[in-house]
């Protein structure tokens, strides 16, 4: 991690949504920061808590009676504790936000023209024509065709990556210092994921604002990131920058996660490249995570990852683990009981192809018995939703 | 879209032929009371009844007569004469039309206004007092009926019979442009009355329509842009509001059928009223002419409700 003054500072950061069926902790203390003009890649399952964290820093789960602690830092200003007009003068402005699904983030009813124009000035005090001018130009670098022609259409008259550009349009607008971008290519073809990616690349390249990446695919973060938080039940568990994350996970989860990509040539291929130094894993064969994400509602004791870890010991169900640096590698946190050397040695097991249970065993890591299998891990728990946007 | 249109215009004239032949086949099949005896006066000779049976044509044959009458209606937009007073028909629903006219569009005026308004504070103020009183008082007034809160409202608040006297009641009813002022007074209580029901159904639609419309993710786009609040439920209101529109071409037919009863509770001298005493009266051809005009009514703002949802939603396109 660089040492400079961050863009972008997350602290401890709690987000709980008080429901019927008890409080949701959708975010549980996370901490993490973002570099002006670098990529910061959150990466989760559903329900880890990832996109309620984003949503947070522009204000946007207030609405929703969330009850939010610790401090989010921005150019000096602690965004929790801000007013909601103070906010939302930096929505859109300063720190701008694309969502999953281009179908739905746009409004049916208006033109896509307007809804840019609504953008610019809703901030800026330019005439309509002015502000008209500027869309058309943003609509013509997030190369869209004919903008002159476009600026005019409706959504409907947009394809799903044509819309996912008219979104990252609306959001540049106002030059923002820091674009979030919530799973944006999920919604798309495969085709159409890696353009909006590359077009992603290319803006940063040419107006340097900072990222922060949220997805559930480790491909994109591969492509895009130069820093990856990994999210689990909403905690980080383990963050580092992405070269070291691919080449030397030490987090039982994040093995998961990269287990369970497919890795077939030209599949991901920014996987490839980011694994390139060591080479893939040798194992071909999908390796699901057992078991479902835990509640947020009563999350597991211990270590919240433990009902579904192959490797945790009896005394990870009560201990809580702290996200901690690596005594070597000060810049590779990790929230896991487990020993380092153990982890290394474990990994190196996992990554020649070995299953689990022969890493434990080629390990001697004193392991109880039973391994979790898919389905039965974990004690059966109601699905959190992501959160309730 | 003219295409769209004119086919629209020739399945509404198709329509109003259906709905002319229906009525004029249930008040001749359904013996309601033999115009012919209604208007024969007390205890009639019988050649005088045939007689006035050949005057009226009711002689001949229910396809002949229905032919005659629709040669009427369409040729020379003539609805025939009434059995009871002879009148022209026409000139009936023409000397009636403005009452009636002036009760309707108020009434649709309040029932909109006042429906959408209320489902947006009710909406954006969900579950506090205000959120629940409106929505219980719209429960209590979409369940009372129009002529039983007629007669309450008269009750309560008219200045001949009222408890508290404020408003004028039954029968004070004065043209538009004879008076302006009394024209409008008078009209208050008809139009709420009229207005309740349906104000209580928009209330309710408008408030769920625009709950939902604030989950979408469009709206979470606008405030994520830095949209001002004001700003972000306006572009709520505006999709939440298209089923709404839609459902007014179907709702001016409630409006009408219920100018029915408030015109006679009210003892306003419109179209209603007179359909009203014409029923009482087996009076068919008022019967059919106001049938008619109903009819064509409820049709035009169906037709003019489906165009007008191609401008509000650009997705939707006819061909």
């Amino acid at each position: 991690m660089s040492t400079g003054e961050p863009l972008l500072r997350v602290e401890n950061l709690k987000v709980d949504f008080p429901g019927e069926d008890g409080v949701v902790h959708a975010v549980d203390g996370v901490s993490y920061e973002v570099q002006p003009g670098r990529t910061l890649g959150i990466v989760g399952e559903s329900g880890s808590g990832k996109t309620v964290s984003s949503l947070t820093t522009l204000g946007l789960t207030r609405l929703q009676g969330a009850q939010i602690s610790g401090r989010i830092m921005f150019e000096g200003r602690d965004l929790v504790s801000l007013k909601d007009e103070q906010l939302r003068e930096i929505r859109g402005n300063d720190i701008a936000m694309i969502f999953q699904d281009p179908l739905s983030a746009l409004h049916p009813l208006y033109r896509v023209g307007d809804q840019l124009v609504q953008a610019v000035r809703a901030h800026r005090d330019v005439p309509k024509k002015a502000a008209r001018a500027r869309a058309i130009d943003l609509l013509g670098l997030v190369g869209i065709p004919d903008p002159t022609k476009r600026v005019d259409q409706y959504p409907h008259e947009f394809s799903g990556g044509m819309r996912q550009r008219a979104m990252i349009a609306m959001a540049l607008v106002n030059d923002p210092k820091l674009l979030i971008a919530d799973e944006p290519t999920t919604a798309l073809d495969v085709t159409v994921q890696a353009q909006i990616l590359a077009l992603m690349e290319r803006l940063q390249r040419e107006l340097g604002m900072a990222i922060l990446i949220i997805t559930h695919d480790l491909g994109v973060v591969a492509e895009m990131a130069d820093e990856i938080a990994v999210m689990y039940a909403g905690r980080i568990v383990e963050m580092t920058s992405a070269e070291r994350l691919f080449s030397n996970p030490e987090h039982p989860y994040t093995w998961g996660l990269l287990r369970s990509i497919p890795t077939m040539e030209g599949y991901t291929w920014g996987l490839m490249k980011a694994m390139a130094t060591e080479g893939p894993p040798a194992r071909q064969d999908l390796v699901p995570i057992p078991g479902t994400p835990p509640s947020l509602i009563n999350p597991p004791s211990g270590c919240h990852f433990h009902p579904r870890c192959p490797y945790s010991q009896p005394e990870h169900t009560r201990v809580d683990p702290m996200l901690e640096a690596l005594p070597d590698e000060p810049g590779h946190q990790v929230a896991c009981l487990l020993e380092s050397e153990q982890r290394r040695a474990l990994w190196a097991q996992l990554r020649a192809g070995e299953t689990p249970a022969e890493a434990i065993a080629a390990v001697n890591l004193p392991i109880q018995a039973e391994t979790p299998e898919a389905g039965e891990a974990g004690t059966p728990q109601p699905q959190t939703p992501e959160a309730p946007l | 879209m003219a295409g769209y249109i004119i086919r629209r215009i020739l399945w509404g004239i198709a329509l109003l032929i259906i709905v002319c032949a229906l009525t004029f086949v249930f008040f001749r099949v359904i013996p309601t009371g033999d115009p012919a005896l209604l208007r024969a006066g007390r205890d009639p000779q019988p050649r005088h009844v045939e007689e006035i049976r050949r005057v009226l044509g009711l002689n001949k044959s229910i396809f002949a007569q229905f032919w005659q009458y629709m040669k009427g209606v369409f040729l020379h937009f003539d609805l025939g004469y009434s059995y009871y007073s002879n009148e022209s028909v026409r000139s009936l629903i023409a000397e009636r039309l403005p009452a009636t006219i002036s009760l309707a569009i108020g009434a649709a005026v309040i029932w909109v206004g006042a429906g959408i308004s209320i489902g947006i504070i009710s909406a954006i103020r969900t579950k506090t007092v205000m959120d629940r009183a409106s929505m219980g008082s719209a429960l209590l007034l979409v369940s009372a009926p129009e002529f039983w809160l007629g007669l309450i409202v008269l009750f309560l608040f008219a200045d001949d019979i009222g408890k508290f006297k404020i408003f004028p009641g039954a029968g004070s009813y004065t043209p538009l442009t004879q008076d302006p002022t009394k024209w409008f007074t008078s009209m208050l209580l008809p139009w709420f009355v009229l207005a309740a029901s349906g104000a209580a159904v928009y209330a309710r639609l408008m408030r769920g329509s625009l709950i939902e419309t604030m989950n979408e993710d469009y709206i979470r786009t606008a405030r994520a842009k830095g949209l001002p609040e004001k700003k972000v439920l306006r572009q709520g209101v505006r999709a939440s509001i298209n089923p709404i529109v839609t459902l007014l071409g179907v709702e001016i037919g409630v409006l009408l059928g219920g100018a029915v009863l408030i015109e006679t509770v009210f003892n306003i001298p419109g179209v209603g009223r007179l359909s009203y005493t014409s029923i009482v009266n087996s009076d068919f051809a008022v019967i059919e002419g106001t049938v008619l005009l109903a009819a064509m009514f409820i049709i035009v703002a169906n037709i003019v409700v489906d165009i007008a949802y191609a401008f509000l939603d650009p997705r939707v396109r006819y061909s």
